[in-house]
């Protein structure tokens, strides 16, 4: 490590107050851990609608998604998931990226890609089930 | 000192001179005991499912296509090297799944003590191992 030195003019209590939270971390924190909740149930019923489909075809699929409630659970399981989904590949950018301006990028992206593949899963369950 | 994060990295010795401050050991210092293998694991597998929601993309969006682009994408799945993909992300699935129910005893303030979380990252690896098996089971004699 370098030679110690400060060249900047703030005291310690203060440079450690600046280093505080940005006021929206709990409500990250507590959504991450609700939709873990919810996962739970929603994954359950997705493992055994996967079990139920192996080998479906277009048709059996088609007439699988025209229940409400298939299309219901799974636009919930899609939201919920590529949330958390977000959320958690956020905590890793944020663990392991120092550099600014590629963290600011990859935090962008990801949430953009998140959006998106979730938007294509929703129109497409509403698409297949309506 | 550039960084509202080094505040703490520099103090000053009883003579008054600047100085780092020691740093503890690193990952590569510590034996790796089954707490830190499923700590990193809980986080590889999240990777994992977030590559695995590709695939349920896009057959989601095939089977809205149409017929031809579903039975596409219904066939790769089926393909040697879909299997695989799809063995790889059950494996991750439950893996993240019992992981994350350890994850949340903890947030309510159970399992701390070594005991403990030393039988729960062990009953974690033999739910994940059990489950696998039974869902595949079930899956290859429905299919």
């Amino acid at each position: 490590m370098a030679n110690p030195h400060i060249d900047i003019y703030r005291s310690p209590l203060g440079r450690a107050r600046g280093a505080g939270a940005a006021k929206h971390g709990v409500g990250e924190w507590l959504a991450a851990r609700i939709e873990a909740v919810a996962l739970v149930p929603l994954t359950i019923w997705f493992i055994f609608s996967v079990i139920h489909l192996s080998g479906a075809s277009h048709a059996q699929v088609v007439a699988w998604m025209q229940s409400p409630w298939t299309m219901a659970l799974m636009i919930a399981l899609v939201g919920t998931m590529f949330h958390h989904l977000q959320l958690g590949l956020q905590n890793v950018i944020e663990d392991y990226i120092h550099d600014d301006h590629i963290k600011w990028a990859s935090l962008v992206a990801n949430k953009a890609v998140c959006v998106l593949l979730a938007l294509a899963c929703i129109v497409s369950v509403l698409k297949i089930g309506l | 000192m550039r960084d509202v994060r080094d505040a703490l990295m520099v103090a000053r010795n009883t003579d008054g001179k600047l100085v780092n401050r020691p740093l503890s050991p690193h990952l590569q210092i510590y034996r790796w005991p089954i707490s830190m293998a499923l700590s990193i694991l809980h986080r590889a597998t999240g990777i994992a499912l977030g590559v695995g929601t590709l695939l349920l993309t896009w057959w989601l969006v095939a089977a809205a296509t149409s017929p031809q682009a579903f039975d596409a994408a219904q066939g790769f799945i089926g393909s040697p090297i879909g299997l695989l993909l799809l063995f790889g992300w059950s494996v991750a699935l439950i893996f993240h799944f019992f992981s994350g129910i350890r994850h949340l005893a903890w947030d309510l303030g159970y399992g701390f003590e070594a005991p403990h979380y030393d039988n729960s990252g062990k009953a974690v690896l033999i739910a994940t191992a059990v489950a696998v098996v039974l869902v595949w089971a079930v899956g290859l004699s429905v299919w």
